[in-house]
């Protein structure tokens, strides 16, 4: 990367107040918590038979639902941007409505359709005897419906700013619209599908009310870590702690990483 | 998480102008049951303003360990109490106000015929209890010890609200619960859950306590609260028709 032109820097007081913020709300309170917990009990409290099952379970479910949110966050995002139909303002609104809602409410929807009673959920009981609620599969749901408006929004917006007289070139050398989109059009918007996919896996591994209310809380089958950082809290403040600083290492770790990866070009 | 909940005790804190605010710190069991008390009590001429905030009684009670500003603590277990007195937060001797005992909640009409713990065992019996973390919980898995039962619930709720929540989402078919919970008079809009009974040599008694805190803004204020809830009056309306029982 070359060295920015002194006319493109921000200025003294953008850097201060952007120095302001960082402090207030990212670093201070990562402080606080480093500065509360108890180091020489970490390895007491790490060796607690809750702590490995909601790892494995948060680390599956934010990666299946980073996945789902691909799967189908992709094409959804594709088409908002790229298609007109009446409509379609209400479409862009309801992807993202789960960034609004609160969790719980969320988890209270999921149920309110692929619950025993829900919508859609009634007849998968009557017709198949599938129950979703207080399966992982439910908790991968739930971390899904939180996290795929993420990517949705990053890619559409990236789809929208794309030049496409890129695709205009590709599609005068004959290639289809699979294969334009696949080898011209994702390569070109690859740092913001990997923006969105690192933002819905962190908001997956962060998921916490509609899990504990559409998927409930058991351990190895529906208790993620947050799950478990919140019901130690009840009991044990200081294992909380320690738990919650595991999941902050493992976030850390992976976005460094991912952001390595995905941002290097 | 423990920053959060201290800057949003610090402002919906507020030192009240004219009369004196009460907040008090209440077990999700109580939730009902408070909320007639509180009115009762603001009826009565009190000039003092009730603040009622209801959740698990351990999550109520870390946060008054962590300065959540609460004036008075009610507790659904002794054990809870008994860490708080611990901690040193609570100002004189906790006061025992009212028992409770664990029923079965199912959907109405028991379209499974559930009649007791022993039922719960079944594999065609969907049963949430609360974690072993909350007091419900841990009465839960008493109870189902002294029964001899082993349940392998699908979830363990964070309060014992939320348990009964599942079964009224008809979600779940059973959830352990307190009796008051599904008092047949409780609240008196329970369209969704009837009670089972759980017979007394398999049940447990909870015994639900009530505290001044250290930190209390105004004692004299939160020591009035504390006299209605222990009064017979207040005993009257937890017993006859919440479903508690006389301490």
């Amino acid at each position: 990367m070359s060295r920015r032109a002194p006319l493109h820097r921000p200025p003294a007081a953008a850097v201060v107040v952007a120095a302001v913020g960082f402090a207030a709300f990212f670093v201070l309170p990562l402080l606080g918590l480093l500065e509360r917990v108890t180091w020489s009990h970490v390895l007491r409290d790490l060796d607690d038979p809750a702590v490995r099952p909601a790892l494995r379970l948060s680390l599956v479910c934010s990666t299946a639902a980073a996945a789902l949110s691909v799967v189908f966050g992709v094409p959804l995002a594709w088409v908002l941007a790229r298609t007109e139909f009446p409509g379609k303002g209400i479409v862009r609104a309801l992807a993202v409505l789960p960034m609004v809602l609160p969790p719980v409410v969320g988890g209270v929807a999921l149920l309110s359709a692929f619950g025993r009673r829900g919508i859609a959920g009634r007849w998968l009981d009557e017709w198949f005897d599938v129950q979703i609620p207080f399966t992982t599969a439910a908790a991968v749901m739930a971390a899904t419906f939180v996290s795929m408006p993420f990517l949705v929004v990053t890619v559409d917006g990236a789809l929208r700013a794309f030049d496409t007289r890129f695709e205009d070139a590709a599609a005068s050398l004959g290639a289809g619209r699979w294969t334009m989109f696949r080898r011209v059009t994702l390569p070109m918007i690859w740092p913001s599908l990997a923006a969105g996919v690192a933002l819905a896996w962190a908001r997956a591994l962060g998921e916490f009310g509609a899990t504990i209310t559409f998927a409930g809380n058991l351990r190895g089958k529906t208790q993620t870590m947050p799950l478990a950082v919140y019901l130690t809290l009840q009991s044990d403040p200081g294992a909380a702690l320690t738990l919650s600083l595991v999941l902050l290492a493992v976030s850390v770790v992976v976005l460094v990483l991912a952001g390595r990866r995905a941002f290097a070009r | 998480m423990l920053v959060a909940i201290v800057l949003v005790g610090a402002c919906s804190g507020g030192d009240g102008s004219d009369g004196a605010d009460v907040t008090v710190f209440a077990a999700a069991s109580l939730t009902d049951a408070f909320t007639a008390l509180e009115q009762r009590f603001e009826a009565s001429g009190a000039r003092i303003d009730v603040t009622l905030d209801f959740a698990g009684s351990a999550e109520l009670a870390a946060q008054i360990a962590n300065g959540a500003p609460a004036d008075v603590f009610a507790s659904a277990d002794e054990a809870t109490m008994r860490r708080l007195v611990g901690a040193g937060a609570v100002d004189g001797d906790p006061e025992v106000f009212a028992r409770n005992r664990l029923a079965i909640a199912v959907q109405r009409g028991n379209p499974l015929g559930i009649r007791g713990l022993q039922d719960l065992a079944r594999r065609d019996v969907t049963v949430v209890a609360c974690a072993s973390q909350v007091p419900c919980g841990a009465y839960a898995d008493e109870a189902l010890a002294k029964a001899g039962v082993e349940v392998a619930p699908a979830s363990r709720e964070d309060s014992v609200r939320a348990a009964l929540a599942k079964v009224r989402l008809g979600e779940a078919d059973a959830a352990i619960v307190y009796a008051s919970d599904v008092h047949p008079r409780a609240g008196g809009r329970d369209e969704d859950v009837e009670a089972v009974e759980i017979p007394d040599d398999e049940n447990v008694v909870a015994t639900l306590s009530i505290a001044v805190l250290k930190d209390a803004s105004d004692r004299g204020a939160a020591r009035e609260w504390l006299r209605f809830v222990t009064s017979t009056e207040a005993r009257a309306i937890l017993v006859d028709e919440y479903g508690f029982l006389a301490p």
